[in-house]
């Protein structure tokens, strides 16, 4: 059983570092890879991580989620995105479809500026245009912003792209290079975790796997005790493996959840979330 | 000799005895506290071993050590770095990254010899 499943490790490790595989072809060998180590799991299911895996914390977090922990958070994001800036002008203005229902789209690639954009540099980059100071990264006012936007997002399935465009493939390829590198002290890959032992245990953690992972931030962790971005969940993360975490929206940390949103293709939208 | 004279001899042997057990039983109690400390080995995140509470399930356990590892040296080097057996290993290499000192290793290793 275990020599069969490092034989699937390796076959996937191999497929995701040859060179001619395009984003597409990754996406397959990924998904499909979950799907046949988790038979019993949909592939939308898998947007609910470790609770897809482990029934008797998926009832406790269900029974949770009657009295949403992030629900004076989320409205408050509501009202944020709703508040005119002092031109006069508000967050819709700045979006396609008045800002609603784009979560999916995001992050998308920027052929003019050739860089990955994800959706709360967006929301900085339209408080900036419209002479607005910029935000703080992963917590506070953007993730509540955030959270709202991918509120509205709900049920829209992801749809990440890469443009035809040596500049978009090569940060897709850097996103793809940090999940699968080795760092800090203790000399963890994301893929150790998240895909290699997805599933089991490090002590009583059930370790999740990376598909699905995009699909629900922002997240309200309890710890936290509020929302926080996909790169503040990296941030734990790397400072578990004793690796610098990187600040926010740093090249690095965009070229990584563009490749990991990527994988993600085609699942639901069911953020926000909250999480322990 | 005097008789007093004999009896000084054997009890600082004694002494001395005592002494040495007691560092060999300090060592290997130090080398648990290493192995389960989450700071320090944190073996137990992915090994079962001993009477460890909620050990993770992500290696084999921890256990029969003398007879699968007579070599002293072939285990030290699992430890020392395990990704030079398996390149995609999960396992910290201890000691190539300096997560546990020379001493902090050697005591380590007299216990997982008592395992
Ligand atoms: C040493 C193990 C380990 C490594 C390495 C690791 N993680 Fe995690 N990660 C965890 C654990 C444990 C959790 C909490 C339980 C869970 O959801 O998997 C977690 C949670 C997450 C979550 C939140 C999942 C959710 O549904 O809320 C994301 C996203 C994530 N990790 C991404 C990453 C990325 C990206 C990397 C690499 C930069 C990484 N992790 C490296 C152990 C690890
Ligand atoms: C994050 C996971 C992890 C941690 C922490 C860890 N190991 Fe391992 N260990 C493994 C894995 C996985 C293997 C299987 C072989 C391989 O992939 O290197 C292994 C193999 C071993 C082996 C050889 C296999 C055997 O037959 O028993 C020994 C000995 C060992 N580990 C000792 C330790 C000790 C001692 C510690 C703590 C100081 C430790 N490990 C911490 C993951 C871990």
């Amino acid at each position: 059983m275990k020599s069969l499943f490092n034989i699937l490790v390796v076959s996937l490790l191999l497929a995701l570092s040859s060179a001619y595989a395009t984003p597409e072809q990754d996406k397959e060998t990924f998904q499909n890879f979950y799907t046949e180590m988790f038979p019993d799991i949909s592939l939308e299911g898998f947007g609910d991580g470790v609770y897809a895996l482990d029934q008797d914390a998926r009832d406790q977090w269900e029974a949770m989620n009657d009295f949403p922990p992030y629900e004076e958070d989320l409205e408050e994001g509501e009202e944020l995105f709703n508040t005119p800036f002092s031109n006069g002008k508000t967050y819709a203005n700045c979006f396609e479809n008045d800002g609603k229902n784009i979560r999916q789209n995001y992050p998308l690639f920027d052929t003019k500026q050739n860089k990955v954009i994800t959706l709360e540099l967006a929301i900085n980059n339209c408080r900036e245009s419209n002479g607005e100071e910029l935000l703080r990264y992963k917590k506070g006012e953007i993730a509540k912003l955030s959270a709202y936007m991918t509120y509205t997002s709900k049920d829209s399935l992801i749809n990440v792209k890469t443009p035809d465009s040596k500049e978009a493939l090569a940060a897709y390829e850097a996103g793809k290079q940090y999940y699968y590198s080795k760092r800090g002290q203790l000399n963890f890959s994301c893929a150790n975790c998240h895909t290699q032992n997805a599933g089991r245990r490090a002590r009583s953690e059930t370790l999740s796997p990376a598909l699905g992972h995009p699909t629900h931030f922002p997240v309200y962790r309890m710890k936290w005790a509020g929302f926080g971005t996909l790169q503040r969940r990296i941030d734990s993360c790397n400072k578990q493996v004793r690796a610098q975490p990187l600040s926010g929206q740093s090249e690095d940390y965009r070229n990584l959840e563009y490749f990991l949103t990527y994988m993600s293709n085609g699942l639901p939208i069911n953020g926000p979330a909250s999480r322990k | 000799m005097t008789p007093s004279i004999t009896l000084l001899k054997k009890l600082s042997l004694l002494l001395v005895l005592i002494f040495l057990t007691n560092i060999a039983i300090a060592d290997t109690a130090d080398g648990k506290k290493i192995a389960f400390d989450r700071t320090k080995g944190n073996c137990l995140a992915c090994h079962a071993m001993d009477d460890g509470d909620m050990p993770g399930n992500i290696a084999p356990p921890l256990l029969a050590m003398k007879a699968r590892f007579p070599d002293r040296a072939v285990l030290k080097a699992q430890i020392w770095d395990a990704t030079v057996k398996n390149p995609i290993s999960m396992m910290p290499p201890f000691g190539k990254h300096q997560i546990l000192t020379e001493v902090e290793l050697e005591n380590l290793l007299d216990y997982l010899y008592t395992l």
